[in-house]
Parts: structure tokens; C-alpha cells; sequence
């Protein structure tokens, strides 16, 4: 089976600067004085990872350990420092519910800019337009301006985007933990219905039985380096014996 | 390429999208709404030929006598450039929260704002026929050749609007040296006089390199004075915009990838 997602030797490095450095006065003073080493910090080191198309691959760890920064790396939105980072296929990432909401705009208006955010056409999103209202059970809020919706309105809105047209590859970071649990039982079933349509998955998830229930492979993080990566089921034991 | 045009294409919406809600933004709660983007030139003209014309006794130039007429083309074209440049300026930091979540073409922000001060210049052109309807200005073909100063602007501001996005991620100074440098420019562009009033040649010389009294003198002729400016002008016009749309899409490309671990 061919590759969805290849990563290969991923380093991720984030200036931990302790003080900003951004004004042209502060830069030059800094410059001159030797002080402009910040502290660096590797998010990710040395992170190689390939996902066969059609699989659905968690990724675990603490907070911190540098998930969602991979990723950010795949979805393209970082460019990692060192190695690179491939997709094959349409990418539909859901790092943050609503990321591309305005809050002051209606549901209606918003459903057509974050459509476009993602790079759809006003007429696919015309054409989507009821299916997401009924998903995101929102028909008597639809004029309603964001900002007025609650956290679970926001996720269930901006879920119903992101999963309208079937992608290629879809990329979930713990979204799935907001919203009631109506609504994660839903999203679940959305997923798995892209999931059987031949959907490549990459997840995150703070729930491990969530992991289990959906995911073939899994990735262990810890502190930016893989401590172990396979079958589910021995990376998850591992895992679970390691939290306890 | 044809990756980078496809990519382009699939973005219009995006493009289309910001600049509707930056027109819905800034007329939100205005009873007269759009219609201040035809008044507040109008107006500023009131004042500016009341103060310049009538108690300081300036005229306009040679060919237009008219000085209202006079000073609103150049002020029409001047206002473009600043308020597309200063929007795209702030851009990537104003939209910090999206590019840290979703992958977006990181150009599209300070292109939309161009395109957002581009409308309103539209809009605004109205503000001219009205005058010219007032003043019975008489009108020449040549004006159905505005559009060709607005889009030499209008590929100057692209670049320029590239340049200072990318150096205000780095250094947020640049924007407050850049709304000093916007009131230098003014006063340095022939908006409220005319360059013909000038006799030291240094001077002129000097002048002459602001590409804004290039795109300023084009629409002046175009459409007030009916003549059709020479290959000398238009070449000048071009390569401006030009030099400065390659240095912005040399520079903006060269740091864009960084510009997410500074906003
Ligand atoms: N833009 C950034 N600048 C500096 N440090 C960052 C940035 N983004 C993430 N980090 C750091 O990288 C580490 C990994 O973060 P993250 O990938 O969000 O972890 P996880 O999702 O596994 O909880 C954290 O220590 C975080 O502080
Ligand atoms: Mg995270």
C-alpha cells in the first residue's frame, strides 16, 4: 500500500527567546552585545513516521511532548527546521474547532468563510450548506453571530466544515474531548464513516480508550522523540503501564 | 508553477471572502455606510481647498486650474497607497490566530488588503465624477484610460505592502515609523501643489523619484487633462511597480516560513 503521510526526520526548533525580541532597538543593542542566542527548545527531534493510505494512526504522550506540533508540521502550517514532511491527497486538519471563524459574522456567513479558509468554492459550500446546519444541529441559530454560541455550538460548526467533503487525509487533534458526549458519539461515527470510505487518519486523543477503539497504529511521544511506534495494542499497554 | 496558479485559484474565495468582510467591517453601524468612501474624500476636499485655495492662495497646476479637481486626483491615489500598504502592513500579525491554526498561502492576507483599498478606490472615483459633474469639467476619451495609472499603483502597493508585512513580524517598530514616513510622503508627493512650481533642478530630480508623483501625473492626464502619457511614462510607471513587486515576493518568500514563530 502507498504512503499517505511521510515524515521523515523531523526536527522542530522554537526559539524559547525569554524576551521578545522586536524592536529594531532592542535587536542592534542585543546584536552588538552577543546576547541574540536564544534558548532553544526542540519540540521534535529526529521524528520519522509513515502512514499507509486508509490507516488510522494515534499519537500519544504527555502534554507537551510535541503532538500537535507534528501535526502542524504535516498539516504545513510549521516548517520544520530540519527533514520534511509529505502528504499525498487532500488534507482537511482539525487542530482547533473554528480556528477560521470570525466571531463576529453569523453561522451562515461563517460556514461560507471557513469554507473558503479551506479552499472551497462558495458553490460546493452552497451545495453543503443544509447538510451542515443539520449535522451541527444549529437550524435555529443559523443567523446568529458566533461570538453568542457556546464552545459546543463553535466545535459542532466547525467539525460539520471540516468533514463535508471527503479528504483524503484527515488530521484530528483532541477535538473530540469538547462538545457533549452526544456529540463526540457523532463525531466518532463521522469519522468512522470516513475511515471505511478509504480516509487516511492521523489522531490525537487525551482519551486512550478512544485511541483504542478507533486506531490501528499508534505513536508513543515523550518529550519530542518516538519511545515507541506499531500495532496498537502493545504501543497502548505500554503506554497505559507507563502512566500508571 | 502550475501547482502555484492552481493553489492561487483554489484561494479566490478566501480572497473574495476577507475583502467583503473588510468592506462589512468598516462601514458595521454606519448609517450611510459605503457611501462615506465617496463622502469622506469629498469632504477632505471641502476642507483642504478652503485652507490651500482660499486662504493660502495656492492654485493647482498650469493644465488643471481647477484646484479641488486637482487636489482630490492626487489625494484619491495617495489614500490607495497608504491605506493599502498600512493594511497589509499589519496583516500577518492581525491574522496571527489563523495562520497558527489553519495552512493558508501566507501572501493571500497582504494581497487582500490591497485589494480591499482597491475597491474602495472604486468606490471613491465616484467622489471625481461628482466633481466633475459640479465643475463641468470637460471630459476627454483619454479618461477611459484610468484604469491603467491605478494598476500600475496598484502593483506598487502589492510590493510594498509584501516589503513592510514582512519586516513587521520581525520588527513591530516598522509600524510606527511607517505611519510618520505615510505623513512625509504626502507632504513630499504633489498632492496639494504642483512640481511645475519648482525651479531648482535637484529638486525636481529628486521628486521625480517618488513613484507615487509617476501614477498621480498619469491619472492627472488621463483623466483631467486628455492627453495619453508616452512610453517614457508608462515604462516608468511599470518598472517601478515591477522592482517593487520582486523584491516583496523575493523577500515575503524567503521569511514567510518563519514569520509563525514571531506573531
Ligand atoms: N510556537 C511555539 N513557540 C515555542 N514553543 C512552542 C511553540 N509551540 C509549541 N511549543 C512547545 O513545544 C512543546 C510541544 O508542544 P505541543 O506539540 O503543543 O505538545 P502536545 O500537543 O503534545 O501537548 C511544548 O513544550 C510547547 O511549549
Ligand atoms: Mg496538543
Amino acid at each position: 500500500m502507498a504512503n499517505a503521510i511521510e515524515v521523515s526526520n523531523v526536527t522542530m526548533r522554537f526559539n524559547m527567546s525569554k524576551e521578545r525580541v522586536d524592536s529594531i532597538k532592542e535587536f542592534l543593542i542585543k546584536k552588538v552585545k552577543r546576547q541574540l542566542r536564544f534558548e532553544e527548545f526542540l519540540a521534535l527531534k529526529d521524528v520519522s513516521l509513515n502512514v499507509e493510505q486508509g490507516d488510522v494512526y494515534g499519537l500519544v504522550g504527555l502534554n507537551g511532548s510535541g503532538k500537535s506540533t507534528l501535526l502542524k508540521v504535516i498539516s504545513g502550517i510549521l516548517k520544520p527546521t530540519k527533514g520534511t514532511a509529505k502528504t499525498y491527497g487532500t488534507i482537511s486538519p482539525l487542530i482547533e474547532l473554528g480556528a477560521g471563524f470570525d466571531m463576529d459574522l453569523t453561522a451562515r456567513e461563517n460556514i461560507f468563510l471557513n469554507g473558503s479558509v479551506l479552499g472551497y468554492s462558495h458553490a460546493q459550500m452552497r451545495e453543503k450548506f443544509d447538510e451542515i446546519v443539520e449535522f451541527s444541529e444549529l437550524q435555529d441559530f443559523i443567523d446568529v453571530a458566533v461570538k453568542n454560541f457556546s464552545s459546543g455550538m463553535v466545535a459542532r460548526l466547525g467539525f460539520a466544515i471540516a468533514t463535508i467533503t471527503k479528504p483524503d487525509i484527515l488530521i484530528v487533534d483532541e477535538i473530540l474531548s469538547v462538545g457533549d458526549f452526544l456529540f463526540q458519539q457523532k463525531c466518532e461515527a463521522r469519522i468512522q464513516d470516513l475511515m471505511s470510505g478509504g480516509t487516511t487518519v492521523l489522531m490525537v486523543s487525551h482519551s486512550i480508550e478512544q485511541i483504542e477503539r478507533l486506531c490501528r497504529h499508534v505513536m508513543w511521544l515523550d518529550h519530542g522523540t518516538i519511545r515507541m511506534a506499531g500495532e496498537m495494542e502493545p504501543v497502548c499497554e505500554a503506554y497505559k503501564a507507563f502512566r500508571k | 508553477m502550475k501547482e502555484r496558479i492552481q493553489t492561487m485559484f483554489r484561494y479566490r474565495f478566501l480572497l473574495q471572502d476577507l475583502t467583503m468582510r473588510d468592506l462589512r467591517v468598516k462601514y458595521r453601524r454606519s448609517v450611510l455606510g459605503m457611501l462615506w468612501s465617496i463622502l469622506n474624500p469629498l469632504l477632505m476636499m471641502v476642507v483642504i481647498t478652503t485652507v490651500f485655495q482660499h486662504v493660502l492662495k495656492v492654485a493647482g497646476s498650469k493644465e488643471i486650474t481647477d484646484f479641488a479637481i486637482f487636489y482630490l486626483t492626487g489625494s484619491l491615489i495617495y489614500n490607495f497607497i497608504s491605506e493599502s500598504t498600512g493594511g497589509a502592513l499589519n496583516s500577518i500579525v492581525q491574522y496571527s490566530s489563523l495562520i497558527k491554526k489553519v495552512y493558508i498561502p501566507k501572501y493571500i492576507f497582504p494581497l487582500e488588503k490591497c485589494m480591499f483599498a482597491f475597491v474602495n478606490l472604486l468606490f471613491s472615483l465616484i467622489a471625481l465624477v461628482i466633481m466633475f459633474i459640479i465643475r463641468q469639467t470637460p471630459i476627454h476619451w483619454t479618461i477611459v484610460l484610468f484604469p491603467i495609472p491605478l494598476l500600475y499603483a496598484f502593483i506598487f502597493s502589492v510590493g510594498l505592502g509584501l516589503i513592510l508585512a514582512t519586516l513587521n513580524v520581525f520588527f513591530r517598530d516598522v509600524g510606527h515609523l511607517y505611519s510618520v514616513w505615510l505623513t512625509a510622503w504626502m507632504y513630499a508627493t504633489p498632492i496639494i501643489y504642483d512640481i511645475g512650481n519648482f525651479s531648482n533642478p535637484a529638486l525636481i530630480f529628486v521628486m521625480k523619484l517618488n513613484p507615487l508623483y509617476h501614477y498621480i501625473t498619469y491619472f492627472r492626464e488621463v483623466a483631467v487633462i486628455g492627453r495619453v502619457p508616452g512610453l517614457e511614462a508608462n515604462l516608468i510607471c511599470l518598472l517601478s511597480g515591477l522592482v517593487f513587486l520582486v523584491i516583496g515576493l523575493l523577500l515575503f518568500k524567503k521569511f514567510q516560513d518563519r514569520f509563525i514563530l514571531y506573531i
